[in-house]
């Protein structure tokens, strides 16, 4: 297999699930705007780390029409726009599904034709809908269309690929960015219903503590796994630390781990990317939650972040040949 | 040229439906206008999901195109095929012969055959391919030679491909979708299968190794995902489990060619190579191509990797070495060319030029070195004033130019806007040549799809059918 090969289909995994995490992400805070007040948007663009782009974005599109400063459900509708059909911002599901197909289709020899068609047959319903005028499009269906196809995308993908090290390559993408991605809304949302990191509250705002676990779909499996009442600490230990939450910190970095045996496996050949993927499997495995606490929320998961970033980095030295 | 033109379904005798077609007539009586159209949509839909397009050069993400699919197949009986067989062998075997020599020693010019000047002074020479001994003496691995029909008995070659050759995952696919769509069709005639293309190219590839290797290692070199046929390209590395390298996935390291992998460097024998020969190797050829491997020519010219098809093919399927070509078969094979050309005007040669432009409006002009259906001017569907402006052009470089009768192409049924009518076709067979010279049945119809209308190019409308080779006991089934 080529190392562009490589490189294409972890591109692949890290942008189908970042189109899938931002869908989510999306309705979730909807959601949350339709039952509280407050300016959710901006926690939204913080979790991307995106806030000047946004800013950037409004004010842009100030020249084409006349609105209200500060108009929250205007503001909503913006920032649906920017991080869901705005194909000027990288992140954005429209980008980001583009870019998963580019990779894609310059390896239409390494996947099978059930990922491939699935993928194009995304990209083919959000070119055509985005064309011309957008004006009568129904945002929230197409939204929902995106989770719904990028779980068959992931579920084709797990159903027919070969278990070679293009498919390794792929699911180092795709939980790399899962990890990140669930570290980075917990890491935002819990600081700004908590702004002074503490493990529980006097007076819980109970729909933005269970939007926080729709985040990642998983209100009902806290019921399943804790059968009580919200609780912020337990909702960071479900986010983080449960290996049986396939959206966990945890359990994506366990992934991780697994696709990095199995490629050293294959090469016979191990490297800082190896240590790097089992230390922080490791990490994530023994922590406690409230050791976590004391040390403080916001430092863990800023050092797992931090490492995430290094493990790709490293990943790409030592196989991609960048 | 009034001549009737022959349609390959109705031109049987009295105007009866011909043998081969009587399963597809009795399958367009049964089948609905409604029903077809219905077939037709679906074929559409079946296409741009499998993203099986075609995108000019240049185009961005999204410009991509589907080519028309026709769902009617076109057939030949196997008695046809076993003629187009052997004069398909023996014109590629002419074909190779030619160019190896004319890399070599050109007896082909000290007898007199072909001047040299036609082989030295041809845009399309390399010279870094002189004195190449290849494998088994191959330079046209994958040929595709263009063939046109203009009666029960008459096939003409029209052009022979012999540089990089496309259109064969439409062979394949076309196939497949009609296996798909037209199940009763299909099962009640006997087609010959064509899915071991992919099978008898890899073995092709393999045999032309310079390394004796059990299992040499072979890539597919593409342009990218921007070039039109990149479909293709991504279709046969799959279909043959090889490697679908860009440039940048390949380098040379001491004379030998290596690719670049998360194991570490692994080494290629033989490149199947659909970059044109002037961005091969930026040492070599053009300097600022970024397609290609940089010492790329120099590990061929060492025997360390074959480039199949073979550098500098140009030189044989030009239009103007075209004319030569019954020589060829006659100098190298000592036998008389089963296939014929269609009869050329040569703008280099004064008589055929005066020929030339006192006959424009019923002749067809094309460039030496054109493809693609562009450069040329059919005569007779052409006005006055284009056909004034094409003469000044042909004034200006007579040697540029060839010319040939219009020629009245066969046509077969076709489903268009107005129903099932009889549209213009050729056809397009690939011949593998590696040990041994193997074609699969039939090859790649393309259809002109507007009224008329005699260029068959994807680029300029038209589309393509399945091609039905009928097994021998088809004939007498029924």
């Amino acid at each position: 297999m080529l190392s562009s090969t490589a490189k294409n289909l972890y591109w692949m995994g890290r942008y189908l699930q970042r189109a899938k995490t931002t869908a989510r992400l999306i309705e979730a805070t909807q959601r949350m705007a339709l039952q509280s007040r407050g300016k959710e948007a901006e926690a939204v663009v913080a979790i991307f780390g995106m806030e000047d782009e946004f800013r950037h974005s409004l004010v842009q599109n100030q020249n084409h029409s006349q609105r209200q400063n500060g108009s929250g459900k205007k503001q909503l509708s913006d920032l649906v726009d920017f991080l869901a059909f705005d194909e000027n911002n990288p992140s954005s599901i429209v980008s980001s599904i583009g870019s998963a197909r580019r990779n894609a289709r310059e390896e239409r020899n390494n996947i099978t034709v059930d990922v491939w068609e699935s993928l194009n047959g995304l990209w083919l319903e959000l070119s055509a809908k985005l064309r011309g005028d957008r004006a009568g499009l129904d945002r929230g269906a197409l939204i929902e269309s995106v989770k719904k196809q990028a779980v068959m995308i992931f579920g084709a993908a797990q159903v027919t690929l070969l278990r070679d090290e293009a498919y390794n390559f792929f699911q180092l993408g795709a939980f790399l960015e899962r990890g990140d991605n669930t570290a980075r809304i917990l890491d935002v949302k819990y600081h700004r219903l908590m702004p002074d990191g503490s493990p529980h509250a006097e007076n819980l705002d109970y729909f933005a503590w269970s939007e926080v676990l729709a985040c990642i779909g998983a209100v009902r499996t806290y019921r399943r796994i804790f059968r009580s009442s919200l609780d912020p600490m337990k909702i960071a230990e479900l986010m983080m630390l449960r290996r049986d939450v396939p959206r966990s910190v945890h359990h994506c970095l366990w992934m991780v781990d697994l696709s990095m045996r199995e490629l050293a496996d294959i090469y016979g050949t191990h490297g800082e990317a190896d240590r790097l993927a089992g230390e922080l499997h490791a990490r994530l495995r023994y922590a406690r939650i409230d050791k976590v606490f004391q040390m403080g929320l916001h430092a863990f998961l800023g050092g797992v972040r931090d490492d995430i970033a290094t493990l790709s980095d490293e990943i790409g030295r030592q196989f991609l040949l960048d | 040229m009034a001549v009737k033109t022959f349609d390959e379904m109705r031109s049987g005798a009295e105007g009866a439906v011909r043998p081969p077609y009587e399963g597809v007539a009795r399958w367009l009586e049964a089948t609905s206008a409604e029903r077809l159209a219905a077939t037709r949509a679906e074929v559409d839909l079946f296409y741009r999901r499998h993203g099986i397009t075609f995108g000019a050069y240049g185009a961005v993400d999204g410009a991509e195109t589907t080519i028309p699919f026709d769902i009617i197949p076109r057939v030949i009986a196997w008695d046809e095929w076993q003629y187009l067989h052997k004069g398909l062998v023996q014109r590629v075997r002419a074909l190779n012969a030619f160019l190896a020599d004319a890399y070599n020693e050109r007896e082909i010019c000290r007898a007199g055959v072909i001047p040299e000047a036609q082989i030295l002074m041809n845009a399309e020479f390399v010279s870094m391919a002189q004195g190449l001994k290849l494998p088994g003496g191959v330079h046209a691995h994958i040929a595709g030679i263009d063939l046109v029909r203009v009666g029960e008995k008459d096939f003409y070659v029209l052009e022979d491909n012999v540089r990089t050759p496309s259109g064969v995952s439409y062979v394949l696919e076309n196939r497949e979708v009609m296996m798909r769509l037209a199940p009763e069709l299909f099962s009640a005639m006997r087609v010959l299968p064509v899915a071991d293309y992919t099978e008898e190219l890899l073995s092709t590839l393999r045999s032309v190794s310079f390394s004796d290797d059990a299992e040499p290692n072979v890539v597919l070199l593409t342009p990218g995902h921007y070039n039109s046929a990149y479909f293709e390209h991504a279709f046969l590395a799959d279909e043959m489990g090889i490697e679908l390298a860009k440039g940048s996935d390949l380098f040379v390291d001491e004379g030998r060619v290596y690719m670049r992998t998360p194991r570490g460097p692994q080494r290629v024998d033989v490149i199947y190579r659909r970059v044109d020969d002037a961005f091969l190797d930026p040492l070599a050829m053009r300097p600022d191509s970024y397609l290609g491997v940089a010492g790329l020519l120099g590990a061929l010219r060492a025997g360390r990797v074959n480039i199949v098809n073979a550098l500098g093919n140009g030189v044989a399927d030009d239009k103007s070495t075209y004319t030569y070509v019954p020589e060829m078969v006659r100098f190298y094979l000592g036998e008389e060319p089963i296939l014929q050309n269609v009869p050329t005007y040569r703008g280099d040669r004064a008589d055929d030029l005066k020929y030339i432009l006192e006959h424009m409006p019923e002749l067809v002009v094309k460039e030496v070195h054109g493809s693609g259906g562009k450069g040329m001017l059919v005569g007779p569907t052409s006005s006055r004033k284009e056909i004034e402006d094409f003469a000044q052009l042909v004034k200006a470089r007579p040697d540029n130019y060839i010319a040939q009768p219009t020629l009245a192409l066969s046509t077969c049924p076709t489903f268009v806007a107005q129903g099932v009518a009889p549209r213009h076709v050729d056809l397009r067979p690939f011949v593998l040549s590696g040990r041994k010279i193997t074609i699969v049945p039939g090859g790649l119809t393309r259809v002109a799809l507007k009224e008329g209308s005699l260029v068959v190019n994807s680029s300029q409308g038209g589309g393509t059918k399945d091609t039905w080779v009928l097994s021998p006991e088809a004939a007498t089934a029924d």
